[in-house]
Formats: C-alpha cells, sequence, structure tokens
C-alpha cells in the first residue's frame, strides 16, 4: 500500500453501548481507498455494529465517524441516504427481501436510483447473478435458494449499484469450502478492476488472509492490532497471537 | 414514623413510574413523527405511484369480502331485531330509517375499520415487523431507500382511499339487507323502504359517515406501521406486536368515534 495515499473512512474515538453493554469503547480505525481491509475478532465483539454504523443504521453514543471527508454522525437523515449509496453492504445473514423475485432483489437499487429502462436492469441483473455463479434463478423466489445461494445473491444486490465502498459481513461464514473461495476469490476480483474499497468482516483466519490488504483485529471496543498480515501474524499482542494460534 | 428504607422504596416506585412515562412519550413521539412522514412524504420525490396500486389492490380485495359478509349481516340482524321490536310501538313501517340511519352513522364505518384494522392493519405489522426482525428494512435503509416513504407512505395513503370506499359499499350492502328482511318478513314494500331511507339521510350523516372511515384509516395505517417499525426479539415479537397493533387501533378507532360524533352533535 502506498502510503501517501488518502483515507476514505475513518472512525474517531467512537463508543456505542446497549443499555449495560458497552460495545464500542473507543474505536479509532482509518481505511485507505481503495485498499481491502479485513477486521478479525471473536463473535458479539461489535463487528456488525462497527458496520452498521459507518451505514448510519446505528448512531454512536460519543466519537465521529467520516465517509469521503464527511462527518455522517450528525448529518440530516435525507443526505444520509445519499451517503449510503456509496455503500453495498453483505449482511450477515443475507437480509434479502422475501416478497420480492431474485431479479427485483438485485434490481432494487437501480429501480430506486437510476432511471434506467428496464432491458437496461436486466442486462446489469443477468450480468451481475452470473458473476455470483447464479445465472438464470432470476424468476426465483428468496425462500427457495439455499443459505449459500441467498449469500450470492445478497452479494450480486449489493454490487449492482457499483458502490464505491463494499461492505462484506462474514461472506463465507457457512459456506462450503469451494464457494468460500469462490466469493474470496470475488473479493479480490471488484478491488482489482472496480478499485472498490472493501471492508470484510470475519473470524475466519483463512478467508479473511486470502484477501486482506491490511487486518485490524478488535477486542474490548478497540482495535488492539492492525497492519499486513506479516504484521498480524509476527504480533506481539497475547490476544492476537492466541487468537491467530487458535485454541490449544 | 416512616424511615429511610420506607422513602427509599417510594423514591424506586416514583423512579419507575418515570421511566415508563418517558417510554411512553418517546412511543407517542415516535408514532407523531411517523404520522407526519408517511403525510410529508407523498409529496416529495419518488412517488411509489406502482407501490401504492398494488398496496391499495390488495388492500381492497383482502378486504371486500369480509366487508360485504359483515355488513350484509349486520343490516339482516338489525332489520330483523328492530322490526320486531318496533311494531310494538306500531313504528315497524319505518325500520329502513333506523337502519340506514345506524348504518352510515357509526356501523358502517366503525365496523368496517375493525374488520380492516383485523385484516390489513395485521398484515402489514407482521410484513413490516418481520422485515424488521430479519434486517430487511436496514438492508432497504443501506440501500439508500427510505422505508417510511417506501412502506409506510404507500400504505398510509393506500388505506385513507380505500376504507372510505369500503364503508361506502359497506353501507350500501348493509342498507340492502335491511331491504331483504324488510320486504321478506316484515311487509314492508320495497319503494316504501327506500322512501324512508332516502328520507332519513341528511348531509350531515353522509359527511360523518366519510370523516370517520379517514380518520380511522390513518390512524390504522400509522399505528399498524410503527408497530410494526418497532418489533424487535425475532418472530414471537413480530407475534405480539401484531397482536398489540390491532388492539391499539382498535381502541382507538371506539375512542376516536366518540370524539368525532360528539364533534359533529355539537356543531349541527
Ligand atoms: N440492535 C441491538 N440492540 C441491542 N444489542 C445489540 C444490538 N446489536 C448488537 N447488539 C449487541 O452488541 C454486541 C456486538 O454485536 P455484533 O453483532 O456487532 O457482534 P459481531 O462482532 O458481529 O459478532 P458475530 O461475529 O457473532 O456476528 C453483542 O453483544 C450484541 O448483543
Ligand atoms: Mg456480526
Amino acid at each position: 500500500m502506498n502510503k501517501d495515499q488518502r483515507y476514505i473512512i475513518g472512525f474517531q474515538d467512537v463508543h456505542k453501548s446497549f443499555e449495560e453493554n458497552h460495545v464500542l469503547q473507543g474505536l479509532n480505525l482509518s481505511i485507505f481507498e481503495g485498499e481491502t481491509l479485513v477486521i478479525l475478532g471473536r463473535s458479539g465483539c461489535g463487528k456488525s455494529v462497527t458496520l452498521k454504523i459507518l451505514l448510519g443504521l446505528i448512531y454512536p453514543d460519543v466519537g465521529q465517524v467520516f465517509v469521503d471527508g464527511e462527518e455522517i454522525t450528525q448529518v440530516p437523515e435525507k443526505r444520509m441516504f445519499s451517503i449510503r449509496q456509496k455503500f453495498g453492504m453483505l449482511f450477515q445473514g443475507s437480509a434479502l427481501f422475501d416478497s420480492m423475485k431474485v431479479k427485483d432483489n438485485v434490481a432494487f437499487a437501480l429501480h430506486e436510483h437510476t432511471k434506467k429502462s428496464e432491458k437496461e436492469i436486466i442486462d446489469i441483473v443477468k450480468r451481475n447473478l452470473e458473476f455470483v455463479d447464479l445465472a438464470g434463478t432470476e424468476e426465483l423466489m428468496p425462500s427457495e435458494l439455499s443459505g449459500g445461494m441467498r449469500k450470492r445473491v445478497a452479494l450480486a444486490r449489493a454490487m449492482a449499484y457499483q458502490p464505491k465502498i463494499m461492505l462484506y459481513d462474514e461472506p463465507t461464514t457457512g459456506l462450503d469450502p469451494i464457494t468460500a473461495t469462490t466469493i474470496n476469490a470475488l473479493i479480490r476480483k471488484t478491488q482489482r478492476e472496480l478499485g472498490v474499497t472493501s471492508i470484510v468482516v470475519t473470524h475466519e483466519l483463512e478467508s479473511g488472509f486470502s484477501v486482506a490488504n491490511r487486518v485490524a483485529v478488535i477486542s474490548e471496543g478497540k482495535i488492539i492490532e492492525i497492519g499486513s498480515i506479516d504484521e498480524i501474524k509476527n504480533s506481539q499482542n497475547e490476544f492476537v497471537k492466541t487468537f491467530i494460534a487458535g485454541p490449544k | 414514623m416512616p424511615d429511610s428504607e420506607y422513602y427509599l422504596k417510594n423514591w424506586d416506585i416514583l423512579k419507575k413510574q418515570l421511566e415508563d412515562f418517558k417510554k411512553f412519550l418517546i412511543h407517542l413521539h415516535g408514532f407523531s413523527e411517523l404520522f407526519g412522514h408517511s403525510i410529508v412524504y407523498l409529496f416529495t420525490r419518488p412517488f411509489y405511484l406502482r407501490d401504492i396500486l398494488v398496496q391499495m389492490h390488495s388492500i381492497g380485495v383482502r378486504s371486500l369480502v369480509i366487508v360485504l359478509l359483515t355488513a350484509g349481516f349486520t343490516g339482516l340482524v338489525m332489520a330483523l331485531q328492530s322490526g320486531y321490536e318496533m311494531a310494538v310501538y306500531g313504528a315497524k313501517m319505518y325500520v329502513g330509517t333506523l337502519v340506514s340511519v345506524s348504518l352510515v352513522r357509526e356501523l358502517g364505518p366503525v365496523l368496517t375499520s375493525l374488520v380492516v384494522a383485523g385484516r390489513v392493519g395485521a398484515g402489514i405489522t407482521a410484513e413490516i415487523g418481520s422485515m424488521n426482525v430479519t434486517e430487511q428494512i436496514d438492508a432497504m435503509r443501506a440501500l439508500g431507500t427510505n422505508p417510511v416513504k417506501k412502506l409506510a407512505s404507500t400504505r398510509f395513503i393506500a388505506i385513507t382511499i380505500m376504507l372510505p370506499i369500503l364503508t361506502i359499499i359497506g353501507d350500501a350492502t348493509g342498507i340492502f339487507g335491511g331491504l331483504v328482511i324488510s320486504v321478506s318478513s316484515l311487509g314492508i314494500s320495497a319503494p316504501f323502504y327506500w322512501m324512508t331511507v332516502l328520507r332519513a339521510l341528511t348531509l350531515n350523516d353522509f359527511l360523518a359517515g366519510l370523516i370517520k372511515p379517514f380518520v380511522f384509516a390513518m390512524t390504522i395505517s400509522t399505528v399498524s406501521c410503527y408497530m410494526g417499525f418497532t418489533a424487535k426479539g425475532g418472530t414471537k415479537g413480530v407475534g405480539e406486536a401484531t397482536t398489540r397493533s390491532v388492539v391499539v387501533s382498535s381502541i382507538l378507532i371506539f375512542f376516536l368515534d366518540f370524539l368525532i360524533t360528539k364533534f359533529i352533535l355539537s356543531v349541527s
């Protein structure tokens, strides 16, 4: 990574509690434009919450969040909706719209925010479904898909609008190794070909290391280590060491 | 002499009550905000005409049969009951008056709205509630679309248009039910029945009969969307929200019916 690249996302001393549960306790994190940052951490440590704060779906109690030079915790809701269009988010549970066909799920943002003709939209949907290896599923309902297929449709939906920043919440969890490898390849491909900035949240080390430019580790509501894959593997931090080595 | 523990205990109770009151105010604020947004968003782009038409169709079709049945049987029963009762006073001929006035002023709007609250309102809460607990609402926002505009506003206008129409259909069905009984078992001729109906109804009745479903429609839509958007705690939470939605809507319908009736009687 070139050091004088500009930051596209920044968290500054972000705190978030749910009643007594103090999830984020002063999170600081900056992300370069065009890089793929992998966030590792134990289940329940606040990885999904971090992504939702970035999308303005959850507001932090304290702290500032910058996207593309704009501080987003104070902007009016209306502006937030346009800021969100910079992002594509793959939700942990896919979150497909169950009342809509696969094609309408993938085309959702296109229908909402563009004036593209129906024919163009059908083309884009087709291309995105091919991209995730699900050609021909346009007419199916989400309830007719397997978990892994849903995840891939959700990925196609997140990418259809060609966002500047992709957020992946556990993109490979619960998938077979072959599909997982395909998805990891997809994440690398989007970064390489479209220059998209990506944040990948995971607790699967192998997956994480295979896509990362940099890796950050969250524990107790803070980033306790951030750096290249080698730096993380050679970290002296006790938690990072245990996390990487696994139990035993 | 009450000791310090006594005061502490009362203090705890007071604190709890303040806490509950705060929650109530928060809900009231959220509810009013949703109501306001449902209206304001109707006038801003995008207009979601297609979604509105789909909702109007689904609300109309989902409720038509049950509205017809409810209103029809109400008309039949009312004519039967009042026919025999009024015969005692020799006023049997005026069954049409009683049936039409009570239907248009009261029973038509209230019964139709209750049926729609039970059928459409519950459906809306269940749908939005399950979208909420499965993160579909978050996904919609993440895709840059305002769910209040896309889901609540469209349903708001659809119900507000459809409920008065359903009410008119219900009123007509009920009055027709009264006619069936009057002709078949009370020995009243059809032309006479219609004459008593037309004589009985005043402009005020029609006004009251249309203001009510209009207000009830906004209530049902706002309550059911609000319960959906605030549902949490998985499928169980959605079930509870659905029940709450129907209960709250029904109570508000009765309460508002009372207020509107009182208001109309005081101005006329
Ligand atoms: N909307 C919410 N209301 C209350 N508590 C919440 C909410 N969202 C998250 N939490 C709490 O915040 C903590 C962090 O949740 P989060 O979903 O970010 O974990 P995670 O790091 O993504 O874990 P996993 O790897 O299992 O997905 C959890 O303890 C969770 O209970
Ligand atoms: Mg998570």
